[in-house]
């Protein structure tokens, strides 16, 4: 089954529409530019430029890809259109992780620790939350036991708005009132989780922008608050990056790791027409991979990420 | 940033020099720099594109001055053209001759809408108005829950549609019933806060796009969020499509995003960029200022924020006497220590100095919060009077008899030192660099404006 599929269901009929309005959906484009040729020239490396920074690629790493791929095209003589774009994407899919040791093992699967802990992350609005509704509902599915804690207490109606989603994936939720110390909210959560026998728990933070020091303290404090009630917990710190995010998302994972040394990423919002090109860059340079993609709002819009889709995606 | 970025520039242009006139051969280089910049920055590619072609026409066949290096003069060039393109006065919001005045507010998920409801209900209501939301978000979890305690902290009326404790899923009867309510209770101006919805989703586009017709609102504001790359000019394009929209905000500017977007939707839409949003609490809101916007975009930091609140705090005579001594680098230790006691009073020390360009990064990592304040204060207050006129002079056991003599490690002295003189050089370029600009000059930064 392909991992893309939902997605290119929902985005199919808009495709035709949205590829000659936007202009960024470039595979057809460079399709069209490689035919009948059979070496790369100029022209395509351009091409080839424009697709990956029109895909929030950046400069640098979009520069990075054209090196690999001359290289490569001075290495193998002769190149057909087929292989050239297979080659393009295979330069691609290799800056980033995803071996199936860095690929998240299925919902069903045995979990490494009991309770599993998980901590939602990011910058304001990126769909953290929603993320951790999904996710819950993934593993609710798979016959888990979950368990949510509602460490958002600054942002107006944020306790709520994670308890409706607890409430959808018929998961419970540990919560405290609305300026309540978030690290106390997690503590709770994970003893609540050992009192409980539970299998995963999940931890929503409060967005915060990653330059403000004293809110990123605030996220470490949480981390460590975790670790004392349950050894080596968080197990997993997912870091939530919304695909249409530009280079900022860089400054934003090297921030998150350095705080709370980052596990897995997770791109959201990938059902509109931004590539979130960026994870490449991110991926490669902090060695994060990539674990899941939201493509929607509803409860089953998250799928598990799938390095050689998302690169079709980017010529789509 | 800048300073890289101008450096690039003079290292391009060296050529230049001597030569008398900008031609096409001696700055396609820095055209290219130019041009990468902005795409850090995350200006659309064509937009880029275009924007430089622009830049170079201007420039080309001037004539290199002699005050200033070539590249100096180029980066005001783009400096320039990039503030007038941003739009050179300040749009407001017209309200409507018969009140009430209807807002609608709309864009894409997560990127602020309903947090800059509540922020521009709270400043009407401070300009003395009447103003009501309206919760047409009827989707998202908790969304009417959330306008409604942003709401509360104000003071200011919501109206929502609520049976039996659920919300009721008619966004268009959402608004328009908020409209007959304001009117019933004489409310002058009504903020209508819409669901996120991505600009290719069909049905929700037409949704907002009925409310609009049901409605018939007097402003129509597009909500972006600044860290957006790439995929800006998609959207804006579609949501101004739809909604022909009458000004774009822009939020969480209070981030270190570059925010080229401003740029991009600039010139895909022609719409004035009307509001800033520079934080979570309702107050943080600001005007659009294009100057900001462009130092912005080119890696200078909101230098001009951080201007106006020191205009409140230094007065004309000391801005003076601060401005001779780091033209002539006579700014010292000493100097500092009096201005941290003057900025200590300008607000949270972590915001100002964050917006000094080049700071951002050093911040998080020294961590100034008040505690490292302390430290700065300790350790410059451990030093003699002439370390503190002569910082050249603190060498390493002078340093260790300071950190001794603050309780604080050799490394801390260390990164304060290494922190000044970062300071000093940034100071020093930015009077150099815009010192005949419009927009920042010294005498500015320290009030004598
Ligand atoms: N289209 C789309 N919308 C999404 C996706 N994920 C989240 N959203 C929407 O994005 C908005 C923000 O999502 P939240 O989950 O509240 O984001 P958050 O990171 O928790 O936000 P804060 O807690 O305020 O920082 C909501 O309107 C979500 O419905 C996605 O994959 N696709
Ligand atoms: N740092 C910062 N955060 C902001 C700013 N504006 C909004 N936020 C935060 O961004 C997140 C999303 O804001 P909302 O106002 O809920 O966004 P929205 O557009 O209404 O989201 P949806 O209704 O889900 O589409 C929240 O965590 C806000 O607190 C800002 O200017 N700066
Ligand atoms: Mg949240
Ligand atoms: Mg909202």
């Amino acid at each position: 089954m392909g991992l893309f599929d939902r997605f290119k269901k929902h985005d199919q009929d808009r495709l035709e529409e949205g590829l000659e309005k936007t202009r960024t959906s470039l595979f057809g484009k460079l399709d069209r530019l490689v035919r009948g040729k059979d070496t790369v020239d100029d022209e395509v490396l351009d091409e080839l430029e424009e697709v990956l920074v029109t895909s929030d690629v950046g400069v640098k790493t979009t520069l990075d890809i054209i090196d690999r791929v001359e290289a490569r095209v001075a290495r193998d003589k002769y190149v057909s259109t087929k292989e050239l774009q297979a080659m393009i994407r295979a330069e691609i899919a290799d800056l980033m992780l995803g071996d199936s040791a860095e690929r998240p093992a299925g919902f069903d699967a045995p979990l490494p620790h009991r309770p599993y802990v998980i901590m939602v992350v990011g910058v304001n609005g990126v769909g953290k939350t929603t993320t951790i509704g999904k996710l819950a509902y993934r593993y609710k599915e798979a016959g888990k036991r979950v368990l949510l804690g509602a460490a958002d207490t600054f942002r107006a109606a944020a306790i709520e708005q994670l308890d409706i989603w607890a409430e959808r994936a018929g998961v419970p939720i540990i919560k405290q009132k609305h300026g309540a110390d978030p690290a106390a909210v997690a503590f709770d959560t994970l003893q609540a989780a050992t009192a409980r026998d539970v299998d995963v728990v999940i931890i929503d933070t409060a967005g915060r922008l990653h330059t403000k020091g004293g809110l990123m303290d605030e996220l470490a404090k949480i981390k460590r608050v975790m670790g004392r009630q349950v050894p080596g917990a968080p197990h997993e710190v997912l870091l939530v990056l919304d695909a249409s995010t530009g280079q900022n998302a860089i400054r934003q994972a090297e921030a998150f790791t350095e705080s709370v040394d980052v596990t897995g990423l997770v791109l959201t919002k990938l059902d509109g027409t931004a590539k979130g090109g960026i994870v490449i860059g991110i991926s490669n340079e902090f060695r994060i991979p990539v674990k899941y993609i939201g493509v929607g709002e509803r409860i089953e819009d998250l799928q598990v990420f799938d390095r050689r889709a998302f690169v079709d995606a980017l010529f789509k | 940033m800048f300073e890289s970025l101008s450096e690039k520039l003079e290292g391009a242009l060296k050529t230049v020099t001597g030569q008398g006139r900008i031609t096409e051969l001696n700055i396609a280089t820095t055209m290219r720099e130019i041009r990468r910049a902005l795409l850090d920055a995350d200006v659309n590619y064509q937009v880029a594109r275009d924007f430089t072609e622009r830049v170079k026409e201007k420039a080309l066949g001037g004539e290199v001055l002699r005050s200033v290096s070539p590249g100096q003069q180029l980066v005001k060039i783009v400096y320039d053209e990039l503030v007038h393109f941003l739009g050179e006065t300040h749009h407001g919001i017209e309200l409507a001759p018969v009140p009430p005045t209807i807002i609608l507010v709309a864009g894409l998920q997560g990127s602020g809408k309903t947090t800059f409801c509540g922020k521009l209900a709270r400043y009407y209501k401070r300009k003395g108005r009447a103003p009501m939301l309206a919760a047409a978000d009827v989707y998202r979890p908790a969304a009417v829950d959330q306008l409604k305690k942003l709401a509360e902290s104000i003071g200011v009326p919501v109206y929502a549609l609520e049976e039996d404790g659920q919300v009721v899923q008619d966004a268009v009867r959402v608004a328009s019933e908020a409209v007959a309510e304001a009117r019933r209770n004489a409310r002058d101006i009504l903020i209508i806060d819409t669901a996120g919805r991505m600009h290719i989703d069909e049905r929700m586009m037409q949704e907002v796009q009925d409310i609009k017709t049901a409605v018939e609102p007097h402003e129509i504001l597009f909500v972006v969020d600044s860290m957006t790359g790439q995929d800006a000019v998609n959207t804006a394009r579609e949501f101004n499509e739809r909604l022909d929209f009458d000004g774009v905000v822009l939020t969480k500017l209070d981030g270190d995003t570059r925010g080229g977007a401003a740029l991009s939707i600039r010139s895909v839409v022609h719409k004035p960029i009307k509001f800033a949003s520079t934080g979570e609490k309702l107050d943080a809101l600001t005007e659009f200022y294009p100057d900001r916007m462009a130092q912005r975009i080119l890696g200078m930091g909101d230098v001009v924020s951080f201007v106006e609140r020191a205009q409140e705090q230094f007065d004309e005579k000391q801005a003076a006497r601060l401005q001779k001594k780091i033209r002539t680098e006579e700014f010292n230790l000493e100097d500092f220590y009096e201005q941290l006691q003057r900025i200590k009073k300008m607000g949270s020390l972590k915001d100002l100095l964050g917006m000094i360009p080049g700071m951002g990064r050093q911040i998080r990592d020294l961590d100034v919060d008040d505690d490292a304040f302390k430290h700065i204060e300790a350790i410059i207050s451990s030093m003699t009077v002439e370390e503190r006129l002569n910082p050249q002079i603190i060498n390493g056991s002078r340093r260790r008899r300071i950190a001794r003599g603050c309780g604080l490690e050799v490394h801390d002295v260390n990164q304060l030192l290494k922190q000044f003189r970062e300071m000093k050089k940034m100071m020093k370029t930015m009077t150099k660099l815009m010192g005949k600009g419009r927009a920042v000059d010294l005498s500015a930064l320290m009030g004598g404006r």
